[in-house]
């Protein structure tokens, strides 16, 4: 039978999501948060969550969501300050001891996302020597500089947008939307693409930015 | 001379970017200095969100939620522009392969340390982005900040006091009032606002100041606006 990653609905695309899973959610700064994906999610049963997603606050994302329905244990992220005085929903949970917090630089987190997709288990980078981030983390000397050691991050499910896709699940981006989105589908057990629009016919392979191999079903949202 | 204001410390700060450079600045009065890069020097904005040569911001009509910048402003693309993502955004910052970086501060340190993404507000959450990346591993590393706090503390200082941003990273940074370079040997005063001695300086100054023979005073044209 000829390939074909489309499912009919985001709920289709979502079978199989457990409690207790590790999500990745792409998006960086109104761009390619698979926020019809995420609120599918949050129609869910599923508890105990692992987020692994730049902002845990960002206002264009739905990430606040899966939080305010309490079904987040753990976040991973780059940026966790909501904007203005008021405490987001992130930050109150955070504060009341509800919801985990791992801050990372956004190079790294970018990295150990990389890393787990490319069978790397952990690397040494200099960013973040000698700062709170680091601390405990074993440290060794290259080429006269510390560096520090940071593992990589495997998914159950990353959860990701994109512009175009054929029905091997090959992607095409718009502008900045691809951010996270490649190396979270290098890393996830399962990876669940929305496209705006699905192309009838394969893709040429200069317009293919992420290669279908790493994307497991592919939902069609529009917008 | 009064003091610099936001846009004139950008503008003293784009006075130093040179032709050719790629450039990745931050947010607040960083991304300013975009604006007042002297005519004639081609130079690349890079984004750490992977784009490779930021344009000026997209006109109401044109503003596209897929094409932002670091701060998610709705940006334009110039000539010549790349986009890549954000793996490849942070190898190319890691790598050694941006020339400099401008970055907003809270701390500066005579050993080049830098303080900038934690105040210490309490129940915020953390917010630290790129700039781990970016001061640990840009070829320069510039930072724009007032000399002062609001309630005149220091902000130049023999140790930072707040959460370190990346150790021994700083090169230059542009006050309100002076021009400052991180040397081996502490900081080094470049520009100075003119009318101001050097021991005023130094008392609005929380470590040891030296003076480069052929310091400057301190200019900028008047702007109290963005172009």
């Amino acid at each position: 039978m000829a390939i074909d990653k489309r499912v009919s609905s985001a709920q289709a695309a979502l079978e199989g999501v457990r409690s207790g899973a590790v999500v990745m959610m792409s998006g960086f700064g109104g761009a390619g948060f698979a926020n019809v994906l995420i609120q599918a999610l949050s129609e869910l049963p599923v508890k105990e969550l692992t987020l692994v997603v730049n902002s845990a606050t960002h206002p264009y994302s739905f990430t606040h969501k899966l939080i305010e329905n309490r079904q987040v244990r753990k976040i991973i992220c780059t940026a966790a300050r909501g904007r203005g005085r008021e405490l987001s929903v992130f930050e109150q949970q955070w504060r009341d001891g509800l919801v985990e917090l791992e801050c990372v630089p956004q190079g790294t987190f970018s990295e150990r996302i990389r890393a787990a997709g490319a069978g790397i288990p952990a690397f040494y980078t200099p960013v973040g020597f000698g700062t709170e981030l680091t601390k405990g983390k074993e440290v060794r000397v290259f080429n006269g500089r510390e560096h520090v050691m940071e593992e990589a991050i495997y998914a159950d499910l990353a959860l990701i947008r994109a512009d175009r896709s054929d029905r091997y699940g090959n992607l095409a981006f718009r502008y900045a939307q691809p951010n996270f989105g490649p190396a979270m589908a290098t890393a996830a057990k399962l990876t669940i693409a929305e496209v705006r629009a699905f192309a009838p016919e394969p893709m040429a392979h200069t317009e293919v930015q992420l290669p279908g191999v790493y994307v497991d079903r592919v939902v069609t949202v529009g917008g | 001379m009064a003091p610099l204001n936001r846009f004139q410390m950008a503008w003293r700060a784009a006075q130093d970017i040179q032709e050719g450079m790629l450039v990745n600045l931050g947010l607040g009065i960083p991304i300013l200095a975009s604006d007042y890069v002297p005519d004639g020097r081609d130079v690349f904005i890079q984004s750490e969100n992977g784009i490779i040569g930021c344009g000026p911001l997209a006109a109401d009509n044109a503003a596209d939620t897929d094409l932002v910048d670091a701060g998610s402003r709705r940006i334009t693309l110039r000539s010549g522009a790349s986009i890549v993502h954000s793996a490849d955004s942070f190898a190319m910052i890691r790598g050694g392969h941006i020339d400099v970086t401008i970055l907003g501060c809270f701390e500066v340190a005579e050993n080049g340390d830098m303080a900038n993404w934690d105040s210490r507000v309490p129940d915020k959450g953390p917010l630290v982005g790129g700039a781990m990346d970016l001061a640990a591993c840009a070829r320069s590393v510039w930072v724009i900040m007032e000399h002062n706090t609001r309630k005149g503390e220091p902000r130049l200082l023999h140790q930072c006091a707040l959460p370190l941003t990346a150790v021994r990273c700083v090169d230059r940074i542009y006050t309100d009032i002076a021009v400052v370079e991180v040397t081996p040997t502490g900081f080094l005063v470049t520009d100075m606002l003119e009318g101001m001695s050097r021991e005023e300086l130094q008392v609005r100054t929380g470590a040891k100041l030296s003076f480069a023979p052929d310091c400057r005073a301190l200019t900028a044209p008047p702007i109290t606006a963005p172009d």
